[in-house]
């Protein structure tokens, strides 16, 4: 091989390689555009993610007047066998004060079944404000064959909220759990 | 093919060069070759046998939908049609047909004796007929083929049987074949230029594709990440795309999107490049503004990455990630204007004569313009809440790329078959290939506005009795255009077998290297680096 074809193959080495590189860190940015993706939702509410916040932060945090209603609203996914329902429609808070609320779920199989709830709040707006010290959605919950349980929730409701807010929905979808393995 | 007859009857030769100067013999010269004028022979030939593939897939869709009710396919498959049309027509017909045009014209248009890496062009033109084979056979398992539209999106089609792993194993060899093709485009424009041949005096068709391969490997690594997340999160457990397990569907759209919006302009892009290159040929006039048609190439390479949530418009969004999508997406018209309005300016009072390619690269000019225009519309968020997917979205991107992205690989076909072949093709064929084609394609898909309009959706085998009429026009323009297709092959295997010899100029007057060698051209072109001077570049 003649230093010639030598010195082209090395630069079309180099910019193979760059090229090869700049592949590699495309995708690897594909799956960076996951956290990415969380920390955004999170940031904006986007979604309808809802914030979590402890006892003490609540506690510290002054109740306000001002009344908003919050509706709860549940439904199952697709292939669930469940019945799934909040206790109650809706109720009065003020922001600032902490609240509880319990959903009501039963498996109707004759299985022991994880099950799985993700929350959703609406308008989008409201989500940052949304804060919940526990709630079932933190956790699986584990159901035996025909088994039923009453689901707690305690929510705070931020001052901040944005004053053309009064109404704010609540929404839980059911999942059974990808990780069924108890 | 012919050249490789004329190349071997050619004297003066040493005995000891000999192998240097033909392709090997017989069938194995196909597996075994790294000339770039192989490969991109193989590379067209795939890709027009992916055509009437692709073809007859969307023949079974409009057979499906030319009266309303479920007539001849159940919608399972219907389904499965329509996502493996897609499939197959972009990543199987266009991408492969424009790297096969790279392959064939970037050496010769910037006077190199081949690309920069032979061998890995080999391995990726061979990658494509195994990775469309896997595609295609998930059509005869058990678990049928993708049905959840090209997209892919979960947690629809999360929900296909076992057969998708062979499809997302399909996507990540196409996606290397793609890589590895881009890879070299870009070696072999960087490195392989003769002196004189600066940047700014490389033909459009080479600036379009070096701007092409970089969002190629860019934007396919992306796809290829998301595709493997829902190939774990159907077969390993993961949750990217469950919200059962604390992922988000809606989070997989922007990832393909992010994808999917470059992969839009790496399919019209290099037709840009091809347009560019015809119009001033037939028009006797160099290109009007190549500058500005360079910066207008890279400026909506750019954008590309900017504009992917508008295709998601109804996902809801933030108001403010809303406006932001759409005035970003608008802005993509005034780069794409520059280059409509430089054809249209270097077409002006040119001696303009109409050969079949400069038919075609006029009818692209045209038809693509009604492609962006519907664009433009669909970009307008309050609006698109009432479009999104309905057949106007359907219009719309067929009319970007039938009359556009398929209208500039068979002007540009046309254009340098005489090159290929050392034959002219048959004219008048051309023209009737054309005309007929033109009338159809728009009989095909123009109704599609009004039944789009009216609500008609798409990617559903039945359908509301008021569109019946529309419908049945848009099939009767399926059936035309597919059939018309026919005439497209044999016009090409008439000129590969003979006609009126070419001379190497071809085009009278028609500038740049490649018009320079013989016709056919020589199976090894530019050994020795040619001068360049004011007459062999385009601008």
């Amino acid at each position: 091989m003649s230093d010639t074809q030598l010195h082209s193959l090395k630069r079309h080495g180099v910019v193979a390689g760059k090229s090869l590189l700049l592949a590699f860190a495309m995708f690897g940015f594909g799956y960076l555009m996951v956290p990415i993706y969380d920390i955004i939702c999170e940031v904006t509410g986007l979604n309808g993610k809802t914030g979590r916040v402890s006892v003490a932060e609540a506690n510290a945090v002054q109740a306000t007047d001002r009344l908003v209603t919050v509706e709860f609203v549940a439904s199952v996914n697709a292939g669930g066998s469940w019945i799934f329902r909040p206790q109650v429609q809706e109720m009065q808070v003020r922001p600032g004060e902490l609240n509880h609320a319990t959903y009501y779920a039963e498996n109707l199989s004759n299985n022991t079944v994880v099950g799985q709830a993700t929350p959703s709040v609406t308008p989008q707006s409201a989500s940052i404000y949304f804060n919940k010290t526990e709630c079932f959605c933190f956790t699986r919950q584990v159901f035996e064959p025909k088994g039923s349980k009453d689901m707690p929730l305690t929510f705070i409701i931020d001052p901040d909220l944005p004053i053309n807010v009064d109404r704010v929905t609540l929404s839980y979808t059911f999942f059974k759990s990808p990780d069924q393995a108890t | 093919m012919s050249y490789s007859d004329k190349a071997h009857a050619h004297p003066g030769h040493d005995e000891h060069d000999d192998h240097h100067h033909g392709p090997a013999p017989g069938l194995m010269r196909w597996v075994t070759t790294t000339n770039h004028k192989d490969i991109g022979t193989l590379y067209l030939w795939f890709a027009l046998i992916m055509f009437f593939i692709g073809g007859a897939m969307a023949l079974i869709i409009r057979l499906e939908l030319g009266s309303p009710g479920l007539q001849f396919v159940d919608p399972m498959f219907f389904n499965s049609m329509t996502t493996m049309h897609a499939i197959v027509m972009i990543f199987g017909v266009i991408m492969p047909a424009f790297v096969g045009l790279a392959n064939w014209m970037i050496p010769m248009m910037i006077g190199a004796p081949d690309m920069a890496l032979p061998r890995l062009n080999n391995w990726s033109f061979w990658i494509m007929p195994f990775a469309f084979t896997i595609m295609l056979s998930t059509l005869f398992m058990d678990s049928g083929g993708p049905a959840g539209g090209w997209t892919l999106y979960p947690p629809l089609v999360l929900q296909m049987g076992d057969s998708f792993a062979f499809v997302i194993f399909a996507i990540h060899f196409m996606g290397i074949s793609s890589v590895m093709g881009s890879i070299n485009i870009v070696a072999t424009i960087f490195n392989m230029r003769p002196p004189g041949m600066t940047m700014m005096k490389m033909p459009m068709f080479v600036w379009t594709w070096l701007i092409t391969a970089y969002l190629l490997i860019a934007t396919i690594p992306v796809f290829a990440g998301a595709v493997t997340m829902l190939l774990t999160d159907r077969f390993f457990g993961t949750s990217f795309f469950s919200a059962a397990g604390g992922g988000d569907p809606v989070m997989f759209q922007h990832i393909f999107w992010f994808f999917g919006h470059p992969e839009v302009y790496i399919l019209i892009l290099p037709a840009f490049g091809i347009v560019s290159s015809i119009i001033p040929t037939f028009a006797r006039k160099p290109l009007f503004g190549y500058d500005s048609m360079v910066y207008a190439t890279a400026s909506i390479a750019f954008l590309s990455f900017i504009v992917w949530a508008h295709h998601m418009f109804t996902t809801g969004m933030p108001l403010a990630g809303e406006l932001f999508f759409m005035f970003s997406t608008m802005m993509i018209s005034v780069p794409t204007g520059v280059k409509v309005f430089n054809w249209v300016a270097t077409m002006w009072r040119g001696s303009m004569t109409f050969e079949t390619p400069m038919l075609f690269a006029v009818g692209f000019v045209i038809m693509f313009t009604i492609g962006g225009l519907s664009g433009l519309m669909l970009a307008i968020t309050p609006a698109d809440i009432q479009y999104h997917d309905t057949y106007f979205v359907v219009a719309h991107f067929h009319y970007v790329l039938v009359p556009g992205a398929i209208y500039s690989l068979m002007a540009a076909t046309y254009y340098w078959i005489p090159k290929w072949t050392g034959n002219m093709y048959d004219e008048t064929l051309g023209k009737w290939h054309f005309w007929i084609s033109t009338i159809f394609v728009n009989v095909l898909f123009f109704p599609m506005h009004f039944v789009g309009l009216a609500g008609m959706p798409r990617r559903i085998p039945d359908y509301n009795n008021i569109f019946a009429d529309w419908n049945f026009i848009a099939t009767i323009g399926a059936f035309g255009f597919g059939f018309s297709q026919l005439l497209f092959v044999y016009i090409i295997l008439k000129c590969i077998k003979g006609g009126k010899e070419a001379t190497s100029e071809v085009w009278e007057g028609a500038r740049g290297l490649e018009w320079t060698v013989a016709s056919p051209a020589p199976y090894h072109t530019f050994e020795v680096a040619p001068a360049i001077t004011d007459t062999t570049i385009t601008r």
